[in-house]
Formats: C-alpha cells, sequence, structure tokens
C-alpha cells in the first residue's frame, strides 16, 4: 500500500448527499477478479452518456477536474454496498482523499486498506471546501496527514481528527495482516480458551 | 470472559466476549467465529493469500456460496455469462485449494449467503459473523454481531480469523405496539429508515427490542436486522430468545446434543442488562403504521402508502434539495402524486431481505386464485436458496405463482443487484421486495420502489400500488 503522507491538488466537488457505492461503481464492473484498472468505470452511469461517450456535465469530465486526486462531496459518501471496488476505482482513478461530512463505516473503513484517506470535516468546513472546490484550477487544497490539517488556496486552514493506529498504518503504508500475524501468539491462546467451548 | 458490574448491552457482551487484543487507543482485534464467503468479494482475496503464500486459518469456520452473478434461469448446463462464469469457477478452485467447504449453483442447500446462513445452523448465537456483503447484518436476528467487511477485510479474516475494530456506539431501536394486518417487519425497517436517515446509524450497532419486534417471527426479524446496513448501522441485532433456539435446533451445523445444552446455557444470559447504556435510543409506535413505500433513490426516501410524493422544493438545505429533485427527476414522478396511482412495469420478489419462506407463503396468499395485472411487462419470483424453493414447491406454492402469471425462478440474488440477467430496462418501473433503491441498483436507469412481499403481490394484480389493509 502507498502510503499517505501530503497532498496537493485540484479538488473536484460533488454536490451530491447519500453518494452510494453502486454510484461509485456500478454492478457491471464487480465481475473482474483483479483489484486494477477500474478508474474507467468509476461513477460510470454519470460520467458516461448511454453511447459511451462523456456526460460533460460531470465534474470529473471538466477540464479543471480531470486530474483531480482530492473528491469534496455531501454528506454520508460511501453507503450501500461492502464493494472495495469503489476505493479501487477511486484510486485507479487517481483520487487519493475524498471529504465529506460523514462516510459509510464500510466504506469508510476500506479507504483505509488502499492508502485513500477520508476526511469527516463540519458542514460549514464542507461548504468553504465547495467553494474553493468551484475556482476550478484557480485553487488547491494541500492535506498534510501528519498534522491533520487542510490548507485551502488563500491559506486558511482546516483540521480534522483520524484514529491514531489508522493515522499510523496510512503514513507508513502498513499491512493489516503482517501486524496482526505478530500476534499469532494471542490468537493461538484464544482459540486455545475456545476449546472450552464444544458448540462454537 | 471480563468481568465487569456495569450494566452491559447485547452489543457489549458479545464484543467484549470476542477481544484477543486491545491498543491503547482502543483499537480491538476481535476473533471472528463464522466467515461467509461469495464470488464477487472474495477473488481478490484468496488471490492476496496465495501471492504471500498464507493459508486459510480455520478453514471449518468457513463457508463458501454463490449466489451474487448466476443465472435465476435453468444452471444444469452452468452459467451462461463469460465474465460470470469465470468469478464462479474462481471461487469453485479457491474453495478447493484452501479447502473451504462450497455450495455450487446446483446444490439443493446453495441460495443467498444471508439466506443459507442461518439455515443449515451456521449462524448462532453469541457468535462474531462477517462477510464481505453489507447485508451480512442479517445474521443479528439470532444474537449474533454479524456486519458486512471489504475485500482487504475478507484477506485479514481468511488469513488471520480476526477482525481490526473499534468498539462501535450502541443504539436502541425500541418498536413496541402492535402491527395491523398486512403490515410486516419489512415496513418497521423502512418506517426506522425514514426516521433516522441513511446516515442515522453510523458508527453504531443497533439493538431492535420490544413488544412489536418480540412479535415477529425469526425471518421477520432477518428481514428487519438485514436492513440496519441501510440506515447506516454496520451491524443489528435482536436479543435470542424461544423463537431463535426453536429455529436453530437441529439444522445441520448447529450444536446437537450436550453441545446443545451448553450452548443453550451461554446463549440464555445473551440481552442486554437492566439499566445498560445506549448512546442513542429511537422510538417507533407499531399501532397504525401503514404499508411503507419508497419514492426516491435512497431508503430514506419513504412514505405512508396512503400518501404522496413529497416536494423537494421544501427543503432548506440546497445540497439535499438538489439531491431529491435529482431522485424525483430519477424516478420520473412528479410532487405531489398518489403513491396508488403510480403505474407499474414489474415487480420482484426475492433477496435476502424478503425471500424467505414466509415471504413466499405471504405473497402467495395474495394472489392465490388471482392474475397479475395485464399492463405488466413481468412479475418474478426468486426463491432465496434451494432448501426455499424446493420447501415452496412442497406447499403449491409455486403452482399459485404460475398460474397467476409469475415467472418461477432459480435461487439467487437475482434482481436486487442486477449482476446477473435479470435487470430492469431503462425507465421501467418496479415493485420490489429488495432493500436498495439507488439509481440503477436494478438495472441502467431502472425505477425501484421497495416494498414488503404482501404490497408487492397486491401491486402485481393491481398494475400498480395498494394499500394490503384494504384487502378482504
Amino acid at each position: 500500500m502507498q502510503p499517505f503522507t501530503t497532498l496537493t491538488s485540484t479538488p473536484a466537488p460533488l454536490k451530491v448527499i447519500n453518494v452510494d457505492t453502486d454510484m461509485i461503481i456500478p454492478k457491471q464492473f464487480l465481475k473482474t477478479i483483479k483489484r486494477t484498472g477500474l478508474g474507467t468505470a468509476l461513477f460510470a452511469e454519470m460520467r458516461y452518456k448511454e453511447d459511451g461517450s462523456e456526460n460533460p456535465d460531470f465534474v470529473l469530465n471538466q477540464p479543471a477536474y480531470r486530474k483531480s486526486e482530492i473528491l469534496v462531496a455531501g454528506d454520508n459518501f460511501g453507503c450501500g454496498s461492502s464493494r472495495e471496488h469503489a476505493p479501487w476505482a477511486l484510486l485507479d482513478f487517481g483520487i487519493r482523499c475524498v471529504i465529506s461530512t460523514s462516510f459509510a463505516d464500510i466504506f469508510y473503513s476500506n479507504c483505509f486498506k488502499n492508502g485513500i484517506l477520508p476526511i469527516v470535516v463540519s458542514p460549514e468546513d464542507l461548504e468553504k471546501l465547495f467553494d474553493d472546490a468551484d475556482r476550478g484550477s484557480n485553487a488547491t487544497l494541500t492535506v498534510d496527514l501528519e498534522k491533520q490539517q487542510i490548507t485551502g488556496p488563500d491559506g486558511g486552514t482546516v483540521t480534522f481528527n483520524i484514529d491514531p493506529f489508522r493515522k499510523h498504518c496510512l503514513m507508513n503504508g502498513l499491512d493489516d495482516i503482517g501486524l496482526t500475524l505478530e500476534k499469532a501468539p494471542k490468537i493461538a491462546a484464544y482459540e486455545e480458551k475456545l476449546k472450552q467451548r464444544a458448540w462454537a | 470472559m471480563t468481568a465487569t458490574s456495569a450494566p452491559r448491552t447485547l452489543y457489549d457482551k458479545i464484543f467484549d466476549d470476542h477481544i484477543i487484543d486491545q491498543q491503547e487507543d482502543g483499537t480491538c482485534l476481535l476473533y471472528i467465529d463464522r466467515h461467509l464467503v461469495h464470488e464477487v468479494t472474495s477473488p481478490q482475496a484468496f488471490e492476496g493469500l496465495r501471492m504471500t503464500g498464507r493459508k486459510v486459518h480455520a478453514p471449518e469456520k468457513t463457508l463458501a456460496v454463490v449466489d451474487h452473478n448466476i443465472q435465476t434461469t435453468d444452471r444444469s448446463k452452468g452459467i451462461v455469462e463469460e465474465e460470470s462464469r469465470i468469478q464462479v469457477e474462481a471461487l469453485a478452485r479457491n474453495a478447493k485449494e484452501f479447502g473451504v467447504e462450497y455450495f455450487n449453483e446446483l446444490d439443493i442447500r446453495q441460495g443467498i449467503v444471508h439466506i443459507i446462513g442461518p439455515e443449515q445452523g451456521f449462524t448462532l448465537p453469541g457468535t462474531t459473523i462477517v462477510c464481505g456483503d453489507s447485508h451480512t447484518s442479517t445474521h443479528g436476528a439470532f444474537g449474533a454481531l454479524a456486519h458486512g467487511i471489504g475485500t482487504s477485510e475478507v484477506e485479514h479474516v481468511l488469513a488471520t480469523q480476526t477482525l481490526i475494530q473499534k468498539k462501535a456506539k450502541n443504539m436502541l431501536v425500541q418498536v413496541d405496539g402492535t402491527l395491523s394486518p398486512g403490515v410486516t417487519a419489512k415496513d418497521i425497517t423502512l418506517a426506522i429508515i425514514g426516521e433516522i436517515g441513511t446516515a442515522g446509524g453510523t458508527g453504531s450497532v443497533i439493538e431492535y427490542a420490544g413488544e412489536a419486534i418480540r412479535a415477529l417471527s425469526m425471518e421477520g426479524r432477518m428481514t428487519l436486522c438485514n436492513m440496519s446496513i441501510e440506515g447506516g448501522a454496520r451491524a443489528g441485532m435482536v436479543a435470542p430468545d424461544e423463537k431463535a433456539f426453536a429455529y436453530l435446533k437441529g439444522k445441520p451445523k448447529a450444536p446437537h446434543g450436550a453441545a446443545w445444552d451448553e450452548a443453550m446455557r451461554y446463549w440464555q444470559t445473551l440481552r442486554s442488562d437492566e439499566g445498560a447504556h445506549f448512546d442513542r435510543i429511537v422510538k417507533l409506535d407499531a399501532n397504525n403504521l401503514p404499508p411503507i413505500v419508497s419514492w426516491g433513490t435512497s431508503p430514506e426516501d419513504v412514505i405512508s402508502v396512503a400518501g404522496s410524493v413529497p416536494d423537494p422544493a421544501l427543503i432548506e438545505d440546497e445540497t439535499k434539495r438538489t439531491s431529491k429533485q435529482r431522485a424525483l427527476d430519477y424516478m420520473g414522478l412528479t410532487a405531489g402524486t398518489k403513491m396508488t396511482d403510480i403505474p407499474l412495469d414489474v415487480v420482484w420478489i426475492g433477496s435476502c431481505t424478503n425471500g424467505r419462506i414466509e415471504d413466499l407463503r405471504a405473497a402467495a396468499k395474495i394472489v392465490e386464485g388471482k392474475t397479475i395485472a395485464s399492463s405488466l411487462d413481468y412479475a418474478m419470483i426468486v426463491p432465496g436458496s434451494g432448501l426455499v424453493k424446493q420447501q415452496a414447491e412442497a406447499e403449491g406454492l409455486d403452482k399459485i405463482f404460475i398460474a397467476a402469471g409469475f415467472e418461477w425462478r432459480e435461487p439467487g440474488c437475482s434482481m436486487c443487484l442486477a449482476m446477473n440477467p435479470d435487470q430492469l430496462k431503462p425507465g421501467q418501473r418496479a415493485a420490489s421486495t429488495s432493500n436498495r433503491n439507488f439509481e440503477g441498483r436494478q438495472g441502467f436507469k431502472g425505477r425501484t420502489h421497495l416494498v414488503s412481499p404482501q404490497m408487492a403481490a397486491a401491486a402485481a394484480l393491481a398494475g400498480r400500488f395498494v394499500d394490503v389493509r384494504q384487502l378482504g
């Protein structure tokens, strides 16, 4: 997993609430047995017209946002299905950071497994960030994970909270399974105790 | 195993009981008792194991089944769609290579992963259950801590039989009163989501309690817990009682003999203590609860069948207003239209929410001796599992449905997420017993209205929504 330290990019505004994972990646793209190559499928039903051509109204098709690495979105981003194809598609497109007022639990957790930083901000800060994002290529945001801070185009800052363990893993690109396997003796001890439960 | 004097919730008890290790910041390593696996969210996890030379830590605690991708027409000659077939074959190969029990598409025990878990007695009270599928919350009906995980976590559980977790908040949903005839668990859950919103349960585990929950059958409780995720809660649960124990007794994978008696002694302790702390309490009165229909593209967009399509212009918040207007435009509806005036094209009954035998019985009772409206393009029944289908056929329900004009299909997820050929066409409008009315969920530009099986059956006869309370 690629470590996340700082990121500077033009933020893309997606002013929709309850963006669900079916919207982020429709089911026809879930038939893959790989994690890669899903960037073209990101937001497919909003991003493309029925004939397959780009929908010019969709934010990521507009010149200023085609290379955005930060997405600013409405409340409850990533709700619905647990499909990790959603963060895989975001990552493959190039998005490393999503900012919203809240995230669905499973999506939030999936982001951290893939080097994507989901940031929760207040409704007031989200409005400010939407305004920044509306300025297109004239504005960039800088996200500093170490400082837990977003710096806007005019130098204003927004601080955010993040779980210390998740921050540590993200900053160092750590593999969860490797960390857990270091606790193998504790797992074995628990399983030994479980043997007293014939039914479990 | 941890002795504390403070009163604890059911969730607290099961969580505490599974802690292997706890870090200073509260991050826990939690033991996972049961892992369900399906073809869509597992291939990358097994591939990860192969690449790192890891094994499945506890294959006997893992059960694999195909459900999402497979066609619901004849499968005796294999899976028709190539990409789907590749995914199904990958699961078969992975299960064999890693020593995991697997129900293939021709196995009578095959079905939707959340239907077969309880059916096999794989789902047990007091256990932790995960699956790479958000509707894993279903299993909470038995007093299990059950929730969906992503594919990286599937790999983590396969490799270690554990999950890294932080404790969620406790939320109590208390439903008292008595449901009117024709009003169901589905209406309770849709009403709750309408009340709390799709982010209302974010960061929480819901416990459902109260007179109306106790009165629900196990299948009704599964419907209820299933849709906890639609209210934002990863998990929902009901304290296990005699109904739960009676359901499980004698199931193939449930404990037998002395092990059953020992399990029962533990299971009977699984309830929230008097005075246990809940971070949030939501109350709903089951008396006078109407049948609920969704009107928009989020499960929070719900209204009584006796109501009308609401007007987004009345919403103050701009982003919310434009989002709800977008939903109405997508649905092709106008504010003020009576729900009972909306004509339907398709009726679909099935899913891990409402694809069990009681759902089919309830629908059959309504359509028996009648025929579906000629204005419908089609109506379809997809049983949740091979065993549900077998039971329904033994009771003659298939004949009732076929005589009424329904298609009677093979089990699977089918049009609930439309990964297989069962899909709405652009513009088609469906009454569906599934769980999500998201844009494109049941087919590109398809329009979904979420309802109970009774409401779907009645809608199939009329070609539009009707209030099932008014049926004789």
